[in-house]
């Protein structure tokens, strides 16, 4: 479906893509997880035609992004992670006009969008501009939808948007993805990663790995404990100190401390109480893809 | 509200009420925060969080309510308040096209700092951030993580007791956001009173106290492992969920 052949992109001195390769096969949730200014809208709007790579080659549905980019245009999908809709036309001069752009109509296409258009279809005479961000959301769904596009590209729908609405919004992914779409997703949020077939860690414009999320979590290399106690920051700073740590994250309620050795967790807990730790737990943990990528962050960032 | 209780709270709010038209963007609000104390202010979004923090800031009156804000009323000591606070936005606000010390002199000219302090400041940040191969740069040429860490030290810079933090750790690296929770509970352990909201679930975790604002009003407040036991679940997420959902 969509082909990615060493495809470099600069701005002046920086580096956005530094050679990316990838295929993604038909009918894939695929997802790019990486932070801010790892290039992932770089990436996407290469594969929706809207930058040429500077080097490299990208097909999407067999057609080329820089020779066939008006063709692809109307057979994909795109929503952008700014809010790209008119804020003063309401919600259903919005859907009309995206109809419009692409020579259809809303009714035409309302059945693919209905599970989506119906939650927001009570305030189709609202001004965009006034929707509550998860509103918005659908909103712009909608609208990328509005031509039945084979792929649909969404570049950080969720980036801001609250837990409750994240949810939703995955939600709505998966039926998508049912229907026979293919699904291309960006997010910060890692634990998104588990919810796509198949993902890509991208950090510096470079992919760190790409496969399905659990294979990915099963080539984390250390042995990984999650500890807790009273005064959260002293005791990762306490941690980073010993002997065996590799790293020492925060973790929500835990510590995640990981190290090259398996350890002996009634001794390292004693040792913590011993530096005047209270209230210490110590367990066995599996790795999930936050301490992957982090894991392969830091290696990079140590080979540079 | 007692003397007493001023002298030991950052934040007291009693029957916080903010109307726009008929619209109850905040329904009888009361709350305290702890000085010292790192405070999670969840909500879904549109729930009422920013009408809040705007007023606790003092950039927006309340329609009905008392608050006191390190000690300082609401209503008529909004200047006093402004000094005692800091305040790090989602979008930050360091000047783009200027270097970094340029914006911590701008800031902290605005507090009306000395030109030593200053000097002093500066020359702090740029050692305990790491900053020192950045200094003849303009900000917007900061990798994001150093951007982030150098707004939180510029709402800082006059050291007020409390900063209200708005979603400060969006879209960077997990290294990077755990290396700025970090920092606030470096901020925490000097005795600064943190206000913080944020759409990470686990960052909810890292908080003393959590409180959880559902279409206006709080449903919620407690300490993230107590309100795990209440609502029979496994993380913070979970709780969120139920609450938001209804």
């Amino acid at each position: 479906m969509i082909q990615i052949q060493n495809v470099h992109k600069s701005f002046g001195n920086i580096q956005a893509l530094k050679g990316i390769s990838l295929e993604i096969a038909e009918g894939e949730l695929f997802g790019f997880i990486g932070p801010d200014g790892a290039g992932k809208t770089t990436l996407f709007r290469v594969l929706v035609s809207l930058l040429v790579p500077d080097e490299g080659k990208a097909t999407v549905m067999d057609l080329d992004v820089v020779n066939d980019y008006k063709k692809l245009r109307t057979q994909l999908g795109y929503m952008p992670g700014r809010f790209s809709l008119y804020q003063d036309l309401t919600v259903e001069e919005n859907l009309n006009f995206f109809a419009g752009i692409f020579k259809t109509t809303l009714k035409e296409n309302y059945e693919l969008i209905k599970p989506i258009y119906q939650q927001i279809e009570p305030f189709k005479k609202r001004r965009a501009g006034a929707l509550s961000g998860g509103m918005k959301q659908k909103l712009a769904l909608s609208c990328a939808l509005i031509h039945k596009p084979k792929v649909l590209f969404l570049d950080e729908p969720t980036t801001g948007v609250d837990a409750v609405s994240r949810k939703e919004f995955w939600e709505m992914l998966q039926s998508l993805k049912k229907q026979g779409i293919t699904i291309v997703v960006s997010t910060p949020y890692m634990e998104e990663a588990a919810l796509c077939d198949r993902i890509a860690l991208i950090q510096k414009g470079e992919l760190l790995d790409i496969d399905k999320p659990q294979n990915i979590i099963n080539r984390y290399s250390h042995f990984l404990y999650g500890i807790k106690a009273e005064r959260m920051y002293d005791l990762v700073k306490i941690l980073r100190e010993n002997t065996h740590c590799n790293s020492a994250y925060l973790f929500g309620e835990y510590v995640h401390f990981s190290s090259n050795t398996e350890l002996d967790m009634d001794k390292l807990k004693a040792e913590l109480i011993s530096t005047g730790m209270e209230n210490v737990e110590v367990i066995s943990l599996q790795a999930n893809i936050e301490d992957s990528f982090m894991d392969l962050m830091a290696k990079t960032n140590n080979q540079a | 509200m007692t003397n007493n209780q001023t002298n030991t709270k950052a934040v007291v709010v009693k029957d916080l009420v903010k109307k726009f038209g008929d619209f109850v963007a905040n329904d009888h609000l009361s709350f305290a925060v702890d000085k010292g104390e790192i405070f999670g202010f969840l909500g879904a979004n549109g729930a009422g969080k920013t009408t809040a923090i705007k007023i606790l800031c003092g950039l927006s009156h309340p329609t009905s309510g008392d608050v006191k804000i390190a000690g300082y009323d609401i209503y008529k000591q909004r200047d006093l308040i402004k000094k005692n606070i800091g305040y790090m936005s989602q979008k930050f606000s360091l000047y783009d096209d200027l270097s970094i010390a340029e914006n911590i002199r701008f800031y902290g000219g605005i507090y009306g700092l000395s030109r030593k302090k200053i000097k002093e400041k500066t020359e702090e940040y740029i050692e305990k951030l790491g900053l020192q191969a950045y200094t003849k740069s303009m900000v917007k040429e900061l990798p994001l993580g150093f951007k982030q860490k150098l707004a939180f030290s510029v709402a800082i810079v006059h050291d007020p007791p409390i900063v209200f933090l708005d979603e400060p750790t969006g879209g960077v690296d997990p290294i990077t956001r755990r290396q700025f929770w970090e920092l606030i509970y470096k901020e925490a352990a000097n005795g600064k009173t943190i206000f913080v909201t944020t759409h990470y679930m686990d960052e909810a975790e890292y908080c003393d106290r959590v409180s959880i604002m559902v279409d206006g009003r709080i449903e919620a407040l407690d300490e993230p492992k107590k309100l795990k036991e209440t609502y029979g679940a496994q993380s913070m997420e979970e709780v969120f969920i139920q609450l938001a959902r209804g």
